[in-house]
């Protein structure tokens, strides 16, 4: 790049404090290790999910992929906002709803599913079919995920916004945080997720 | 085939399915001392792939082999810090 037609006198400098072959190769020594520190970092594994949403389906995948990458050994913060916020709230959580509209996939026209009830029969349906097929149950996810270390937080916006109390939550579940504490997560983990 | 390793603890996780036989196959390992080998019995035929990617993608456990007989599937994962 230098285009500089430079003096004698500076070159004779820089070659002065041009480093010494042993002094490169202690460098480069340095910097592998530094690498393999950023590179493998088993330690330092982080993952952030956003999960906003609360039916009995979507409640299932931030706890899966939580308690899984806990099991990996990443460093796991879940950050609950709008109606991902039942997931963690005591009573709601043991009654999360499916809908049976909006889903071309169920088995009965709109029309239908819209009828008064709908919903309920529904989620009995897919309640049963968790069981029959030993799948974990949302509190047994939760549970575990917390015993695993996952961080568990409650959007304190949104706490407010649905009328919820913070001692509505189970125990372990971090409240009094917003958007820039979730943001702070996403910036420093491997992964984000918004569910 | 089994009795090639020499098996310190055996987990089973038969019925369970994704993704309690990883998570409950980390459990397992943490109450283990470096050197020692989980077995882990499921009958989830997802496992073989899980377990083995959640060795690779994990420090301080190795997969050491998977059994297939039946609808039982066994694995085997050392400690290994």
């Amino acid at each position: 790049m230098s285009t500089d037609t430079s003096s004698p006198d500076g070159a004779d400098a820089a070659a002065d404090d041009a480093p010494t072959r042993a002094e490169l190769a202690a460098r480069v020594d340095e910097l592998e290790e530094a690498l393999g520190d950023v590179a493998t970092g088993d330690d330092g594994k982080k993952m952030s999910i956003i999960a906003t949403k609360g039916t009995l389906d979507m409640a299932y995948p931030p706890l899966i992929l939580a308690s899984t990458a806990a099991a990996f050994g990443y460093e796991v913060t879940v950050f609950h906002t709008f109606w991902g916020l039942d997931i963690l709230h005591e009573e709601r959580s043991e009654n999360l709803q499916l809908s049976s509209v909006g889903n071309p996939n169920m088995p009965m026209p709109n029309a239908v599913a819209a009828l008064p009830g709908m919903d309920r029969v529904t989620t009995r349906m897919m309640r049963k079919r968790i069981a029959d097929n030993d799948t974990a149950s949302i509190k047994e996810l939760f549970e575990t995920s917390l015993d695993m270390g996952v961080e568990f937080q409650a959007c304190q916006m949104t706490i407010e916004l649905m009328g919820y109390d913070e001692d509505d939550f189970y125990d372990g579940v971090t409240t009094g945080v917003g958007a820039a504490t979730a943001l702070q997560d996403m910036a420093e983990a491997d992964i984000q997720l918004l569910v | 085939m089994s009795a090639e390793y020499d098996i310190a603890e055996t987990l089973d996780v038969k019925g369970a399915s994704c993704p309690m036989p990883v998570v409950k196959t980390k459990g397992a390992i943490d109450d283990l001392s470096a050197g020692e080998v989980l077995e882990v019995v499921a009958t989830d035929s997802g496992s073989v792939s899980d377990i083995d990617g959640w060795a690779s993608g994990t420090a301080g456990v190795e997969l050491i082999g998977q059994e297939e007989g039946g609808d039982v599937y066994k694995h085997y994962v050392r400690k290994t810090e």
